[in-house]
């Protein structure tokens, strides 16, 4: 081991503490917003966001929860999440697996039929026209699901994953007798759980994140997801409003503010809670799949 | 590989016999497998090849009652406005300008953070902070928007409280156009830089260890080791990188400038990008024949770029091309 100089060690510290400080930059967003989110309302409007909550309350909690409107959106955005994932992940494993075969004849031609999409778009017109007038998903939750099912990218990435795994060991069950269906599910997908989980990552947090398709084909209430209600939330005072409207206490101030901050926080609450444990995982598996790339 | 060798190997005339049946051959061989491709493909034609038909309706009089196959055609009649309105043209702009500001500042962000995290041992500290760093990136432009109000905002907002404190006059960031694409720029290294290090951290990973340690040997110090090994073997992907990132530079961030911006027409001078434009005479003009018209633009544009950029990833590395 050679011993460290001390321009080397002078280095490492600016790494440290540009490192850290980007990591507080990074930070500093999600703590403002939770611990506003706990301050009161007199207190936001009297001093601003602040990163330690000031004059603690659970005010906006006790109001948004108080509502349907929060459990609907969630129930939307749980419900397209784990749905649309479960689909995307089928449909994803079930055309990139064929794709990741070198013996198959007809692969180049489909790859470049899903590579295609993702040079050439029809634009925003003409799907918003396909998908209102034509298929009339109009308000239907489906319409945050099915259009998403199949991301070239995601598709592409799990073919690559694919494509590492040994083809000797599919040979192999193949001479046992095993038909193609059968390999894929007993033996490709189970050693591919990394490539599944990152992947699948992606899908739900783009199922979990969508709010554009719900703002293009969706006016009913009780259908917007989590991430549009905030939205709305967002460009509308009314809500916290409307929520409060039953409360006649004296001296009471809506918590407008404090209530969109609240909405935000239980909007992320899940990715924070799950993203530890599934951080090892994508890091791992877009590494692997960068590489091989 | 192999596939090459096998076409050079195959003789034309067995080709041009064998056609009609080696289709059958191979469906009864791999039958299975393209029957798994089916949904996929399915899905594939609606949602993307349909839409491709929907450009004619930039050259159309657009009625919706009517439908596509009853409107009338006009020729190149909603491309007029492209010469009459400078709008479009400074959209245009916009959407290079800030693409541009984005993948420069955010690659070079994004190699900084990969090449820190390399040169560190400690397992604790590198996971906290690559647990921070990347977690922005699974937020949606909503939630971000939220949090850019709660920072920037001009009575209530985090940085103008702070600013008051210090003795400074508080700016009202959301009448100030002139300094939006520096925040965009901020906002697009909060949320991407952490995830987009990873792909670089993975090409440092794979470098060879005994060239840093033949260089340690010979007294190499740890800068100059970043400065002649790390950094010209990370070239390659970096390039990469940035090539395949201006495939795309003609289509705007819809989700981060809608979701942040919205309609505050006060910030449109230097944040409006053509996505945001075409939304707007879609939703708000209704006017579906020039919506189209820019679109049929955006995508023509955009698909040569990305054919030009391909050739010049080909040029430069033949194994980075993407097709």
């Amino acid at each position: 081991m050679i011993k460290e100089s001390s321009s080397d060690r002078l280095l490492k510290v600016i790494i440290y503490i540009v490192l850290s400080l980007f990591a507080i930059y990074c930070v500093i967003p999600f703590v403002t917003v939770i611990s506003s989110s706990l301050s009161s309302e007199s207190s936001i409007l009297r001093d601003g966001y602040s990163i330690v909550p000031r004059e603690f309350t659970l005010a906006a909690y006790n109001l948004i929860f108080k509502d349907d409107t929060i459990y609907r959106a969630y129930g939307v955005t749980i419900f397209v999440t784990v749905v649309g994932t479960a689909i995307a992940m089928l449909v994803t494993c079930a055309l990139a697996y064929p794709l990741s075969i070198r013996a198959l004849k007809y692969k180049n031609g489909i790859n470049f039929y899903v590579y295609f999409t993702m040079l050439f778009h029809g634009g925003l017109v003409a799907n918003y026209l396909l998908i209102s007038k034509y298929l009339g998903m109009r308000d239907s939750i489906w319409v945050l699901i099915i259009p998403a099912l199949v991301s070239p990218w995601n598709m592409f990435l799990m073919r690559n994953f694919f494509k590492s795994v040994d083809e000797s060991l599919a040979e192999s069950a193949k001479i046992d007798g095993a038909n193609d269906i059968y390999i894929f599910y007993k033996i490709v997908l189970p050693i591919s759980l990394p490539a599944l989980a990152t992947v699948g990552l992606f899908y739900a947090m783009a199922f979990w994140n969508k709010w554009f398709e719900a703002m293009l084909y969706i006016s009913d209430e009780n259908k917007f997801p989590l991430q549009y209600l905030v939205m709305r939330i967002m460009n509308n005072a009314d809500f916290a409003n409307q929520l409060s409207a039953k409360i006649s206490l004296p001296n009471y101030v809506v918590p407008t503010l404090s209530t969109r901050l609240a909405t935000t926080v239980v909007t992320i609450g899940p990715i924070i809670f799950l993203y530890p444990f599934l951080q090892k995982y994508f890091v791992k598996g877009l590494m692997v799949g960068a590489v091989k790339g | 590989m192999k596939d090459s060798v096998a076409l050079r190997t195959r003789t034309p005339d067995t080709d041009v016999r064998k056609k009609g049946g080696a289709f059958l051959t191979e469906i009864r061989k791999h039958g299975l497998l393209y029957l798994l491709t089916l949904p996929g493909i399915l899905l594939i034609f609606v949602f993307s090849y349909l839409p491709m038909g929907g450009i004619v309706i930039a050259f159309q009089n657009f009625n919706a009652i009517k439908g596509i196959a009853g409107s009338e055609f006009v020729g190149f009649k909603n491309f007029e406005f492209f010469i009459q309105s400078n709008e479009v043209l400074h959209v245009i702009f916009n959407t290079l300008f800030l693409n541009a500001l984005f993948i420069l500042f955010g690659t070079c962000a994004s190699v900084a953070i990969a090449v820190m995290f390399s040169e560190l041992g400690g397992k604790w500290f590198k996971r906290i902070v690559q647990s921070l760093v990347t977690l922005p990136n699974f937020l949606s432009w909503t939630v971000i928007a939220m949090f850019v109000t709660a920072l920037l905002s001009s009575d209530t907002g985090m940085l103008n409280k702070w600013l008051i404190s210090f003795g400074f006059e508080p700016i009202s960031f959301f009448n100030e156009p002139a300094i939006w694409p520096i925040i965009l720029v901020l906002i697009k290294i909060w949320q991407g830089a952490g995830f987009g290090a990873i792909v670089y951290l993975a090409t440092i990973t794979g470098i060879n260890p005994d060239i840093y340690e033949s260089a340690s040997i010979d007294g190499a110090s740890r800068w100059k080791k970043i400065r002649y090994i790390t950094l010209p073997l990370l070239k390659p992907t970096v390039i990469l990188m940035m090539l395949l990132a201006m495939g795309g530079i003609f289509y705007g961030d819809f989700g981060m400038i809608y979701a942040i911006v919205g309609r505050n027409v006060l910030l449109y001078p230097t944040t409006d990008v053509i996505d945001t434009y075409v939304f707007r005479a879609l939703m708000e003009l209704n006017d579906m024949g020039m919506a189209a018209a820019v679109g049929v633009f955006q995508s023509l544009v955009g698909f040569i770029l990305v054919i030009t950029v391909n050739q010049l990833a080909r040029k430069f590395s033949p194994d980075s091309a993407l097709f």
